[in-house]
């Protein structure tokens, strides 16, 4: 069934946002305890790209040479990431598989990401100037743990958890997807498409390249193609719901951007609550109230609607 | 302090102990559900109805958690200071209850009989099933409320999502607000009326003949719920197209054959 979050502070101030988005996921744990996942908006590094990257996956064999191929295959990246110009400025080790990497770097990004994802095993999560993809396996407690998203401040953030129905109990298939080349927008997803091979083929074709067999992954890719092409977020998703055929709620962010799209028959629930400061949405009410302490009005949003607040 | 189990997905407590929080006074109780779990706000809702004679309640915090006023089969009264999540107040068959914030999806879902006022919006499939009893919105609803009902009203002063009354057997939806697409489709039997701008029709469902008993019903289910004069209304029916059975309960029809 999957769960769905997101919250975003419209005068752009800093918030815990990874406590916040862990207590709203944690309160949706029975709608998904397979995987949890995030985009986190923090504030920006010296104008540096941030990448978060996976080796292996969370249920990847540990054969023999395991700890051995991670340490070959990262300094690898690290060496690729130099040789296109990059300078890297920092890099932490999140878990023996996840890593985050901070660098300076003005070229092309689709050619980096599939540079790196060249790499055996290598996954770019995310890639951007604020935006920060954690996503692993188990409840939002313990992914914030291991992650330490304790420490973690800013301005926007979606989540997810997932009870995986259409592809493997992965890191591959945990939501949020970042829209690959597309820096800084990311999308996560409750409901299915009926005509993801379709889409599928037809991106493939076009170059974009899935890291997954989850059909959510579309959602991402397809933005990315529609704001390449200059459509601004509202326009790509108002777009998404002619071409995307099943029952879906998804939320999209950008840089300063939140966004949520319900499809025509809204079978998949979203519940949306908006004050001065803040907008918060879910898949159930329960996961606001997790980070809203007084008594607050919430409304379903209608089928076929799109709605898109601006920090 | 009492010890809480929880299964493997961990949401059931199956060896959850009745709090015994409230204050209680004569037949009247009211207790704190901010730090209790789902499992223990019912539990103490059951205790003090079925054990300790109280007949009104009024339950602080709710907090939107699931599943809460669920299964009460006495007359009663009952207050919810909040909102409610999903399932709230289904399988009732009594209570009159009042939920001064909004409830989740499936509100009242094969409520029997009893009255459940809410003061804001209410979620999907509010009445899903619904049996019997009045269900009186204020906010707006969500997609498919009152599918599959099979009798009672359903009255929503704000709009409705769509497919409203899907395959609705029998009842009435009362919606002063507009209304989205396909509304009553697949539509048994049943009435329903719209005051605002009806999206479009569902298979099957058509425009119905007003009649005096109409504006009666609606007037009077105005009045009780204090909700000032009604606005006008537009009927739709089932148009027998799709389906044609007859009215009969099946006990009657055991009688008639």
């Amino acid at each position: 069934m999957c769960g769905i979050a997101g919250i975003i502070y419209r005068d752009g101030s800093q918030h815990p946002i990874g406590d916040e988005m862990t207590r709203m996921l944690q309160s949706m744990k029975h709608r998904g305890p397979d995987s949890t996942g995030y985009a986190l908006y923090g504030a920006p590094e010296n104008g540096n790209l941030v990448m978060r990257y996976k080796l292996a996956d969370a249920n990847t064999p540990r054969d023999f040479d395991f700890e051995e191929r991670l340490r070959k295959h990262r300094a690898i990246v690290e060496s690729r990431l130099r040789s296109l110009g990059a300078r890297i400025d920092e890099v932490e080790e999140e878990t023996k598989y996840a890593f985050r990497v901070s660098f300076d770097y003005d070229g092309d990004l689709k050619h980096l990401a599939d540079f790196v994802e060249d790499i055996p095993d290598a996954e770019v999560l995310s890639l951007g100037r604020t935006l920060e993809i954690v996503k692993d396996l188990g409840d939002a407690e313990t992914v914030h743990e291991q992650y330490g998203l304790a420490e973690f401040t800013g301005t926007h953030a979606i989540g997810h958890v997932r009870m995986a129905t259409e592809s493997e109990v992965d890191i591959a298939g945990a939501h949020p997807y970042w829209a690959y080349p597309y820096s800084d927008v990311a999308v996560v997803h409750n409901g299915q498409l009926t005509n993801y091979f379709m889409w599928r083929r037809r991106l493939e074709r076009a170059g974009r390249r899935f890291m997954s067999e989850c059909d959510s992954e579309i959602i991402a890719v397809y933005l990315a193609v529609e704001m390449t092409n200059g459509a601004s977020l509202e326009e790509a998703m108002r777009k998404s719901l002619d071409e995307l055929d099943g029952v879906f709620t998804y939320i999209a962010v950008t840089k300063d951007e939140l966004g949520v799209a319900k499809d025509e028959l809204a079978a998949k629930p979203l519940v949306l609550y908006e004050s001065d400061d803040l907008v918060a949405l879910a898949s159930e009410e329960i996961a606001i109230r997790a980070i809203v302490d007084h008594e607050i009005d919430t409304y379903d949003p209608y089928e076929r609607e799109v709605l898109v607040w601006k920090r | 302090m009492t010890q809480i189990t929880y299964d493997a997905r961990g949401l059931a407590e199956p060896f959850a102990e009745i709090p015994k929080i409230s204050e209680i006074d004569g037949q009247t109780a009211r207790f704190d559900a901010k730090d209790l779990t789902t499992r223990l706000i019912n539990l103490e809702l059951r205790w003090l109805l079925y054990e300790q004679g109280v007949t009104e309640v009024e339950i602080a915090n709710p907090g939107s958690k699931h599943s809460l006023g669920v299964g009460i089969l006495t007359r009663c009264r009952i207050r919810f200071d909040g909102s409610l999540g999903y399932f709230g107040c289904g399988l009732i068959d009594g209570p009159e209850i009042h939920i001064t914030g909004r409830v989740g999806w499936s509100a009242c879902e094969n409520m029997m009989s009893g009255v459940v006022v809410v003061d804001g919006n209410a979620g999907s499939l509010t009445g899903a099933a619904l049996r019997g009893g009045d269900v009186v919105v204020k906010g707006r609803v969500g997609a498919r409320s009152g599918i599959d009902q099979k009798g009672g009203t359903i009255l929503i002063l704000g709009s409705a999502g769509s497919m409203t009354g899907f395959m609705m057997q029998r009842g009435r939806i009362i919606i002063a607000g507009d209304v989205g697409p396909g509304l009553g489709d697949s539509m048994y039997d049943g009435t329903i009326y719209v005051a605002g701008t009806v999206k479009s029709l569902g298979i099957d469902c058509v425009p119905g003949e007003w009649t005096d008993a109409d504006a009666e019903l609606i007037e009077r289910k105005f009045r009780l719920y204090g909700l000032g004069s009604p606005p006008e209304f537009q009927k739709f029916v089932c148009g027998k197209v799709l389906y044609n059975y007859d009215n009969l309960e099946p006990s009657e029809r055991k009688l008639v054959l």
